[in-house]
């Protein structure tokens, strides 16, 4: 052999072995978006067109996003005391996280529920969940605050809530963890008495008038677990739906034992005849502690009551409440299209989408045709409610949102991709993928009797190499579609604050010319408001120390304060006494165990501060506000205990 | 042919919407490399047994078959008799074919053996990794292909066949 025959014959091994290796296949490329970006810039001056109130999921807050440019306008803090502002700090704004537990700081906010009148979006207000202390929110927006906040008794991981009837009657409050509930003998039992002793709880909350949220009925159910819900509409009003899963009803490795039976439940509740029966006494009442915290708008002041009775009734012992639909396979989303007429269910183990007739469930409870009881209530069979199944939609089907043009839209968490499909021929028409994996999707009005339509927001749970990594934690991400035509596609991919797990959008022009732009000094009823600056003081209530003071650019009146003692609790109260459009101010002090707290116009906020020695301590506005910002400042001297300064205040001199 | 011992000789790529990144699972003669926590992790919801070394007891003589075929083809290179190199043809090809076959019959277990308490079940389907080449499970495309370990071996054979097809003046270079 020479050289000449080994360099050929090398190079054809070596040809031959790169053409049978590089046959590895080629990853789906990425999607073509065409002109997207002029499709998503909201020039400089301009407004976007919706208002996207998106959950924040593990952080406890709501966020505010603007559609189509994904620019988040505020964290909106709902459960979880936020620092930036002083909400759980302040004194006013304390007893907003009050419950039966104590002062709880944070929660796990999960969905959004936008208030509706004749089943469309009427601007008033947004409502959110707390997942780990079971509660319910009111926010107000006009301005994007908290307004209410009730908490639930009897319940755990208050996962199905908030759902919304259609004229914001209700919001259902259900329990994702069932537990054994009643006094503290019937509560304290080992936890392999499950499918004997734990119990959920579907609770129906009035939300139709602010500041008087209550629990009108408290149904008791076997021990599942609720994920999600939606109210019926037209001729479904009057009807609520809860997924359920683990019917299997087991306590430990739900991982696999709640996934064992081939069918769940879609649970289907007629509250008008639950209504009814606590119309006619029917209801039996518990004792059961819960606070009910509301905001004042006049004096923005948040009062806490401790409410102690709840009224029940067991499904079980009133029969045409409750009718158990099955649906494959533990079922996340079951959701109601425009019309009220079809329920879909969202088997996230299954591999199909199952599509329900509300007017064949009817037929179907009038003649009884029941397949079994499930601990007591009737099983309907599962052919004569289903309308059809749509077959291979693609893995893992979790939720499904509307755009009033006959079409669905599936979000597939396996499968990372949004599928679209005919609602009324079970067809699948597209489908787009996500980055990655979505959970929920969302389109303006989807849950509504005239959804809005034009977008569709995928919220996914694994964001990998979407955006700039910034260590192991990253912004969980989310993908803006165009489905305003046949076909979906994808304009903007932007990463979202805390979690989303839900979120609603209405169209801006609804509530845009209602924002509040400042609070209206007149209006302030604060019992230690400061409307001018000549009635600023200083009173001393023993050890407690109430101090008068205003805010206006850009100076503290008084700012110069002497007499405090070691052992007294100063009380700040701040006026702002501005009477214009974005000019708040901040009030910060050294040393605090609190946070800052942010006064708006025509507001007035305390902060209660506890000095810990002797010194002259600084205070400063936080929030930039005027030329001169740097400038407003001001001392506060602390003496030892027992001294004999005088408490003296001062402004100028 | 001992570059095998320092190189994979087979590969398993695996691609999910999830996971634009790819994952990797390298076969070598006495271990496995590469992303295989995260496939067991991923795996046990469908009721997949854990890919473990142990599972394999193959690593343990793998080595020493390739041994012996090494000093083989030493021998009948060094011997330049023919029926050496028949001989040395014949084993490589049989050795070859026996561990294709061996990793066909522990795909097929692996695929078909599922926990039957897994958390998800798709009726009727079954997870057999390709033997070689694409193959779509669920939201994954698995391409299974040899690694340069194995290239190394099969240009081995094709080497030796070159080598008798021109003593046979068939091929004349």
């Amino acid at each position: 052999m020479n050289i000449h025959s080994i360099v050929r014959t090398g190079l054809l091994f070596t040809a031959a072995a790169a053409v049978i290796g590089g046959c590895k296949p080629k990853a789906p490329g990425s999607v073509d978006t065409g002109d997207a970006a002029s499709k998503v810039y909201v020039a400089p001056g301009k407004h976007d067109e919706f208002y996207n109130i998106v959950s924040g999921g593990f952080n406890g807050q709501m966020s505010v996003v603007g559609l189509p440019s994904g620019r988040v306008f505020k964290i909106l803090p709902v459960f979880s005391v936020h620092p930036e502002n002083g909400y759980g700090f302040s004194e006013e704004s304390k007893p907003m996280l009050n419950t039966s537990h104590g002062f709880v700081p944070w929660d796990d906010l999960h969905h959004i529920a936008l208030s509706v009148t004749n089943g469309e979006h009427d601007g008033r207000w947004a409502f959110g969940n707390a997942n780990n202390t079971p509660r319910v929110a009111r926010v107000d927006l006009t301005t994007f605050e908290t307004t209410e906040i009730l908490e639930i008794p009897n319940s755990a991981g208050n996962h199905s809530s908030p759902f919304i009837t259609a004229n914001s009657e209700y919001i259902v409050a259900s329990s994702r963890f069932s537990v054994p509930i009643g006094d503290d003998k019937s509560r304290d039992v080992p936890i392999n008495t499950y499918k004997e002793n734990f119990k959920g709880t579907v609770s129906f909350v009035r939300a139709d008038k602010e500041g008087d949220m209550h629990i009108a009925f408290q149904l008791v159910t076997p021990g599942v677990n609720f994920d999600l819900a939606r109210a019926g509409k037209n001729k479904s009003h009057g009807w609520f739906f809860f997924s359920t899963y683990n019917t299997e009803q087991a306590h430990t490795l739900l991982e696999v034992n709640a996934s064992q039976k081939d069918k769940d439940f879609i649970m289907a509740v007629n509250w008008k005849k639950a209504e009814e029966y606590i119309k006619a006494g029917k209801g039996r009442v518990v004792k059961a502690k819960y606070a009910h915290n509301v905001l004042d708008h006049n004096s923005g002041i948040a009062k806490s009551t401790m409410k102690d009775e709840v009224i029940q009734l067991d499904i079980k012992e009133f029969p045409e409440i409750a009718y158990m639909i099955p649906c494959p396979k533990s079922p996340h989303g079951t959701d109601i299209d425009p019309s009220g007429e079809y329920i879909i269910g969202s088997g996230k183990l299954a591999a199909i989408i199952p599509v329900f007739s509300f007017t064949k469930m009817m037929k179907a409870i009038e003649s009884k045709d029941y397949e079994g009881t499930y601990d007591g209530i009737p099983v309907l069979k599962y052919e004569s409610v289903l309308k059809g199944e749509v077959t291979k939609p693609g893995l893992g089907p979790l939720h499904t949102e509307f755009d009033g043009r006959g079409y669905a839209y599936t979000s597939m968490f396996v499968s990372s991709e949004v599928v679209k499909w005919d609602i009324e021929k079970l067809e699948v028409v597209d489908r787009a993928p996500t980055y990655y994996s979505v959970g929920h999707l969302m389109v303006p009005g989807g849950p509504t009797t005239k959804p809005h339509g034009k977008y569709l927001v995928a919220y996914n749970k694994i964001t990998k190499d979407r955006y700039l990594p910034t260590g192991p934690e990253l912004a969980h991400s989310a993908q803006l579609y165009d489905i305003s035509g046949d076909k979906i596609k994808l304009l903007l991919d932007f990463p979202t604050i805390g979690e989303p797990h839900y979120a609603e959008a209405l169209p801006a022009s609804l509530i845009k010319d209602k924002q509040v732009k400042f609070y209206p000094l007149d209006k302030n009823t604060h019992p230690y408001a400061t409307k001018s600056p000549d009635d600023t003081k200083i009173e001393r209530k023993g050890k407690e120390v109430h101090v008068y003071m205003t805010s206006i650019r850009s100076h503290f009146g008084p700012d110069n304060i002497e007499g405090i003692k070691l052992g007294d609790e100063v009380y700040f109260h701040v006026t702002n006494l501005e009477q214009d459009w974005d000019v708040p101010h901040g009030f910060a002090i050294k040393g605090a165990n609190t946070a800052e707290t942010l006064i708006m116009p025509g507001a007035t906020q305390t902060l209660k501060w506890v000095p810990d020695r002797v010194g002259v301590f600084p205070f400063y506005c936080t929030d930039f506000c005027s030329a001169l910002h740097q400038e407003m400042q001001g001392y506060i001297r602390v003496s030892p205990a027992g001294s004999s300064v005088p408490l003296t205040y001062s402004l100028g001199k | 042919m001992v570059v095998a011992y320092f190189v994979p000789f087979w590969q398993i790529e695996m691609w999910a919407p999830q996971y634009p990144e790819w994952l990797h699972m390298k076969i070598w003669l006495y271990k496995l490399t590469g992303d295989i926590d995260i496939i067991n992790g991923l795996n046990h919801y469908i009721g997949m047994k854990h890919i473990k070394v142990e599972m394999f007891p193959e690593f343990k003589v793998m080595p020493y078959i390739l041994a012996g075929l090494i000093a083989f083809g030493v021998v009948a290179a060094w011997g330049g008799k023919r029926w050496l190199a028949w001989t040395f043809l014949v084993l490589l090809l049989a050795a070859g074919t026996a561990g294709l076959v061996d990793f066909y019959l522990w795909g097929y277990d692996y695929g078909h053996n599922l926990d039957p308490n897994a958390a998800i079940k798709v009726p009727g389907m079954v997870y057999q990794p390709p033997l070689i080449g694409t193959k779509e499970l669920l939201n994954f495309i698995a391409y299974s292909a040899p690694d340069w370990g194995g290239w190394v071996l099969a240009t081995s054979g094709i080497g030796v066949i070159v080598a008798l097809l021109r003593d046979y003046r068939i091929l004349k270079f």
